[in-house]
């Protein structure tokens, strides 16, 4: 009984994080700025990674937990190269 | 598909809320980024999923692995670090190219400083 409840919450909650990254693909293809876009990059790869250790909850294996990490070290990198290419027009000066 | 890993009561429903939780969080952080009007509103509820929502389900995967491994395991500890030191950096160097860029083009809408 536990059990059954505990699938059905974890695949409520993955369609919920689908429904995050969903409005955040939205955010990043409307715009109205560029920063928005950068903004809705952001929001996308957080969500992915939370999706990613759902995954890992679920299926009881630590592969998707070191997936989930990459995407937030790349995440991280790619939003502040992107913040810096805004500001500054250049991302290596 | 049902599927979900085989964890005694008690640990199957603390991991349930705690999931549950971390992913409405992180919806309704998404929904504030559509919803809210300008980019200085929309800058803040983004960091609902990266602070409230990777922490509540970080500690799920916490007492998943601690549970199934019958040891303790805390390896998920590094991405709540990693997220929280490097999300306010991102933003507020976004924050600084918005509010650069606005600047130059003079518009209207700039929050403005306090002198």
């Amino acid at each position: 009984m536990s059990l059954l409840v505990l699938a059905w919450a974890l695949t409520l909650a993955q369609v919920m994080l689908g429904l995050s990254m969903i409005c955040a693909v939205y955010r990043v293809v409307a715009g109205p700025r560029a920063q928005d876009r950068v903004l809705g990059l952001d929001t996308l790869y957080v969500s992915a990674m939370l999706l990613l250790l759902v995954f890992g909850i679920q299926t009881g294996r630590t592969l998707y937990f070191e997936a989930a990490l990459i995407i937030a070290l790349l995440g991280f990198t790619g939003t502040l190269a992107l913040a810096k290419f805004l500001m500054r027009g250049e991302v290596i000066e | 598909m049902i599927l979900a890993p085989d964890l005694p009561p008690w640990a199957a429903v603390l991991v349930a809320v705690l999931v549950l939780a971390g992913a409405a969080m992180t919806l309704i952080g998404s929904v504030g980024l559509l919803r809210f009007a300008s980019f200085y509103d929309r800058l803040h509820p983004p960091t609902l999923g990266s602070s409230s929502g990777t922490l509540l389900i970080v500690a799920a995967s916490i007492v998943t692995f601690t549970v199934l491994r019958s040891r303790f395991s805390v390896h998920e500890i590094l991405i709540a670090v990693f997220v929280t030191l490097t999300t306010p950096v991102t933003f507020m160097l976004l924050a600084r190219a918005a509010l650069y860029r606005d600047r130059i083009e003079g518009s209207a809408d700039v929050p403005h400083v306090e002198e």
